[in-house]
């Protein structure tokens, strides 16, 4: 799943995977932006058919978090 | 649940008319970058706009798309039994702006008219309420008339908003009529997002007030008053993309109906990125998805007939068309519906 999450990130930020870490709060990078939180909430619903509640996204802060939120609400 | 089913009413006439003032978003707004704008257009698809003068109502739009819809589609205006005007700019608080239209058009006494306040929701329940009607005995033609000037509600300093709104009309008659089948509708409300899409103040809940008159500055720098319109996109964002996709795959089951077996998705045109997802979640070949927004903005309740007209226009006349159509938006409100549009009368856009 911290792959697939790197690799969302990186497509829909427009920025190298080798400069994601687990830990990376990702609202902090340069290229976080409207666009960007669209695409990334876009990006997983293509992925995984499953569209993450605002309140919820809030919680996620980093890479990590958003990655072990998805393992525990994805469904198979 | 409000899931309605009627068998040979249809849409047999519809025009549209939009105000002359083209708005280029690319030189709309001094408020944000150049890059921030080109970004919003790029994303929301919009690049110009219609504005009305500060003369025109959306009773005026409505008035001479009706008109243009008289004459060049003949639709006879005494055939009218019930008017339909919906709008959330009326032209006064009270009275309902449907009977002054009503009068202007030179329409019976004998009609019923009203106003329904519902936004970007507002064609599928405004034709489902006229379905209803035109399902009675004694009833010939609705006119349907849903009407804009979103351009006067929002401030030009929202970074949410400004870019987005764009001002228009369309008048559709709906009528028994055998060149049909059967047509669908699903409709759905959810009132624990009505902050998600708001004027907070200015109505009676918060009356208008030198406080709601007053500029105010948000987080992101975005400036409005309370008496302007206010949208939380991102949430919006989640709305449509969740709610919008299931009531597609519900009414396309309740009907027992294939993709293969529409012609085209006409979404409301609230925003590409939107509906371009939604799209993209059943797979749709880009030509089977009509889009106007480019030309014409985010137009709320008008914005799927006046889709209709301007991209399907001439072709309606001949041909048999089976659309899918979804509006959904503020309220929050939502609904879709199958419907047949075979040999179905069109005006040309009327620049008012």
């Amino acid at each position: 799943m911290f792959e697939k999450v790197v690799s969302i990130i990186s497509e829909c930020l427009e920025k190298s995977s080798n400069e994601i870490q687990g830990s990376d709060e990702f609202r902090n990078y340069e290229e976080w932006d409207s666009l960007a939180y669209l695409s990334v909430i876009a990006a997983i619903d293509e992925q995984f058919g499953f569209v993450i509640p605002l309140e919820d996204f809030r919680e996620c802060r980093t890479v990590m978090d958003l990655a072990n939120y998805l393992e525990h609400h994805i469904i198979g | 649940m409000a899931y309605l089913v009627f068998d040979k009413i249809g849409i047999t006439a519809i025009a549209a008319a939009v105000p002359k003032r083209v708005i280029d978003n690319k030189n709309y707004t001094h408020f944000m970058t150049n890059n921030e704008v080109e970004l919003l257009v790029k994303m929301t698809g919009i690049a110009e706009r219609r504005f009305a003068d500060e003369k025109t109502c959306s009773s005026d739009l409505c008035i001479a798309a009706a008109e243009n819809l008289f004459t060049e589609c003949s639709v006879d205006k005494n055939e009218i039994d019930v008017l339909i005007f919906v709008s959330q700019t009326p032209d006064y608080r009270t009275p309902p702006t449907a009977m002054m239209i009503q009068n202007r058009l030179g329409l019976s006494e004998d009609i019923a008219a009203f106003d329904i306040n519902l936004g970007c929701s507002g064609f599928v329940y405004g034709l489902s309420v006229a379905y209803c009607y035109a399902s009675q005995a004694n009833i010939r033609k609705v006119l349907l008339l849903n009407g804009e000037t979103k351009s006067k509600a929002y401030s030009s300093k929202d970074k949410a908003t400004s870019l987005l709104f764009g001002d228009g009309a369309t008048a559709t008659i709906i009528e028994k009529t055998d060149k049909v089948n059967k047509t669908y509708f699903t409709l759905h409300s959810d009132g624990s997002g009505y902050d998600l899409i708001i004027i907070p103040g200015g109505g009676y809940r918060t009356p208008s007030s030198i406080d709601t008159l007053k500029e105010k500055q948000y987080e992101d720098g975005s400036i409005r008053t309370d008496e302007q319109g206010a949208m939380n996109g991102p949430a919006v964002f989640n709305f449509a993309i969740t709610k919008v996709p299931a009531d597609i795959k519900d009414i396309i089951q309740k009907a027992n109906i294939e993709w293969d077996d529409i012609d085209y998705f006409i979404p409301h045109q609230a925003n590409r990125f939107i509906t371009d997802h939604i799209a993209k979640k059943f797979k749709l070949p880009p030509s089977k998805v009509l889009y106007s927004i480019h030309k014409f903005g985010n137009t709320s309740s008008v914005s799927i007939p006046l889709t209709i007209v301007s991209e399907l226009g001439d072709l309606l006349e001949n041909h048999k068309y089976k659309v899918l159509l979804s509006g959904f938006g503020v309220g929050l409100s939502w609904g879709t519906v199958i419907a047949d549009l075979n040999y179905c009368k069109v005006a040309s856009i009327k620049e008012y």
